[in-house]
């Protein structure tokens, strides 16, 4: 059987840094809120799963806290966890080679890569999941994050399980060049066979999603979900404001702007999030369900009566004598 | 299980040319763009236009023609030979209407059984204010959706620039070609300089680092050919599109002799040899689960 199917030992989230100190955030620490400059009490903000309690907006998210906070305690089972980045190009630059950049930032965040994948139910209600990590060189899309997201869309496939995806990306890794983009295609053409396999897809936009994930994956699946305030786009506002000198309106790229310009299907609150997972993964579920009976019955049907299957047999009020509607084809 | 993508050795023949002279050469106005190949190679072309939701996109053209005696769809970057011309095909940069042309036009080439050829060649998708209004990401997204599950041949050819996620757009491909001096990126060298170093006149030093020319990429196993420029294609653009044409034709008749159009089961194969074509790109590394 394929390796990425083992279930493994999780990494060990979180190391000491190089002072030896610990990185989790103190309970008594006070947090300043981008949004409406308040001073919160971090604990506060923990438990209101890191949302101001003020302005509501939404801090950024490791994709461990993203993970704890949607899915059932202790459902979550990480897949793909050994895949490790290397150096295709043989990158290196003043600052050292790529591979000197990757272990810094494996060590500072305490995760391998910039996505993490795996199995968990929310509302005991089973789907795949791939998170991004932000933290992680801005989760930006190289050969192990596109490997990570196919293994895990074929696995959904395979199990007969829906894929969510929650994104937040600065774009493609520049460090492995062209492999990066080949993956825009990779991850598309992955999730074309989940869709042939009725499966959906649901994406959450979480802030910030730009370039290569924006323009890929994210925001061709079945359902697009933001973030409130989430900024996405394809080119960020300041390649904009420097290429064309033009004046960005206030909102430009935000969760409500691409809301308004019909870019996403809904904005989700953080608070939400499970409720409205759990919510379309039941509809997408019944549809099965009904189709699967239906189907059951035309054979079943089929079988008795030895007739030809048509499409008119799925119609669940049928006529008793609707045999017939066979030869009217 | 080891899966192991092996390690790439940088072993690109000895360039006679630095990457950023293929850069700058790629970049030639004088260097023949997609209607010069379209004059020279294809026969009855028609050009269709508009993505029938906003407009018609001047910087990414398509329409059907003659091409080696069979009628294909053909899609490609168009950019200006002088400024004139540049600010009416916005040099090349495709809007999301493009892309949405560009989409329209692979289904309609599949609704008829037509391979569809792709040129190349942009420095990368409009990153205006408008094109974000109208969905810039999502017109690349749904293009690459398309060309994935395509089930006709397509060969791309790189003739100048490969810029990012507006040049992938049109490239996924079941033979990608590129021109002996244009080059192929995740992000042009100026963003890719801006991005790594906060420095965009870095642009020489992120077009060396970033292997980002024909037999570098070919030596990765991303694309599929180089097509030789005995002289730069400016200078010589006869050679150069009969060269081109002859690849592209090669390769085409390859595809449908491997995959008649005619044969439902052989395109179903096509598709599934696209999808394992970009499903093994890609380097890493991994540990057995212990």
């Amino acid at each position: 059987m394929r390796g990425f199917f083992h279930r493994q030992s999780k990494f060990q989230p979180v190391d000491p840094d190089e002072n030896g100190n610990d990185q989790s955030i103190p309970d008594d620490l006070w947090v300043k809120c981008p949004g409406c400059n308040e001073l919160l009490y971090s604990k506060e903000l923990n438990d209101n799963l890191r949302v101001c309690p003020k302005c509501e907006h939404h801090f950024r998210l490791r994709a461990r806290e993203r993970i704890a906070m949607l899915t059932d305690v202790g459902s979550f089972q990480e897949w793909s966890s050994r895949i490790l980045p290397q150096n295709p190009l043989g990158f290196a630059d003043g600052s050292g080679t790529y591979e000197g950049r990757l272990e810094r930032t494996q060590r500072k965040s305490g995760e391998l890569e910039a996505v993490i994948a795996g199995e968990a139910t929310v509302e005991g209600k089973p789907l795949a999941l791939v998170v991004c990590d932000f933290d992680f060189l801005g989760a930006s899309m190289g050969s192990v994050f596109g490997e990570k997201l196919v293994r895990a869309t074929e696995a959904a496939i395979e199990r007969g399980i829906p894929l969510m995806t929650i994104n937040a990306s600065g774009g493609a890794r520049m460090h492995e060049g062209l492999f990066s983009l080949m993956q825009m295609a990779k991850t598309v053409a992955a999730l074309n066979r989940l869709g042939a396999a009725g499966l959906p897809h649901l994406s959450v936009l979480t802030d910030p999603c730009y370039g290569g994930v924006t323009a890929s994956y994210a925001t061709v699946a079945d359902v697009v979900m933001a973030e409130p305030k989430a900024m996405v786009g394809f080119a960020g506002p300041r390649v904009i404001e420097q290429t064309t000198k033009q004046k960005l309106p206030e909102g430009f790229q935000t969760a409500e702007f691409l809301l308004e310009h019909g870019m996403v299907d809904l904005i989700v609150s953080r608070d939400q999030l499970r409720v409205m997972t759990a919510s379309l993964l039941t509809h997408y579920e019944n549809a099965r369900v009904v189709a699967a009976e239906a189907s059951a019955a035309v054979n079943a049907e089929a079988h008795g009566e030895d007739i030809v299957v048509s499409f008119h047999s799925m119609a669940p009020e049928r006529a008793p004598d609707s045999a017939q509607t066979g030869e009217a084809l | 299980m080891t899966d192991v993508a092996d390690p790439i050795q940088q072993t690109a023949p000895e360039a006679p040319v630095s990457a950023w002279d293929r850069v700058k050469l790629a970049r030639n106005p004088k260097r023949p763009h997609t209607l010069d190949y379209l004059h020279d190679l294809v026969a009855d072309f028609v050009e269709l236009h508009g993505d029938r939701t906003f407009g018609d996109d001047q910087a990414l053209i398509g329409g059907i023609g003659k091409f080696d005696g069979r009628s294909v769809m053909i899609l490609g970057h168009q950019k200006g030979s002088d400024t004139r011309e540049n600010l009416k095909r916005n040099f090349g940069m495709a809007r999301p209407e493009g892309y949405r042309k560009a989409e329209r036009l692979m289904r309609h080439a599949e609704k008829f059984r037509m391979p569809v050829i792709t040129f190349i060649d942009t420095s990368g998708a409009d990153p205006t204010l408008g094109s974000e209004e109208r969905g810039q990401a999502i017109a690349i997204a749904e293009s690459l959706v398309t060309m994935a599950g395509l089930r006709v041949p397509i060969v791309a050819t790189v003739i100048g620039e490969g810029g990012s996620g507006g040049a992938l757009a049109i490239g996924v491909a079941d033979r990608v070609l590129m021109l002996e001096n244009s080059v192929y990126s995740v992000a042009s060298p100026e963003g890719s300089a801006s991005i790594l170093w906060k420095d965009a006149a870095k642009a020489p030093e992120a077009a060396e680092r970033m292997r980002i020319t024909a037999h570098e990429l070919l030596e990765f196993g991303i694309i599929d050919e180089v097509i030789a420029e005995p002289a730069p294609a400016h200078e010589n653009a006869r050679t150069a599109i009969r060269a081109t044409g002859q690849a592209i034709s090669r390769h085409l008749r390859e595809l449908i002799a491997a995959f008649p159009l005619h044969d439902d089961e052989a395109l179903d194969r096509l598709v599934a040899a696209r999808y394992t074509r970009f499903r093994s790109i890609g380097s890493w590394q991994e540990e057995s689960a212990g």
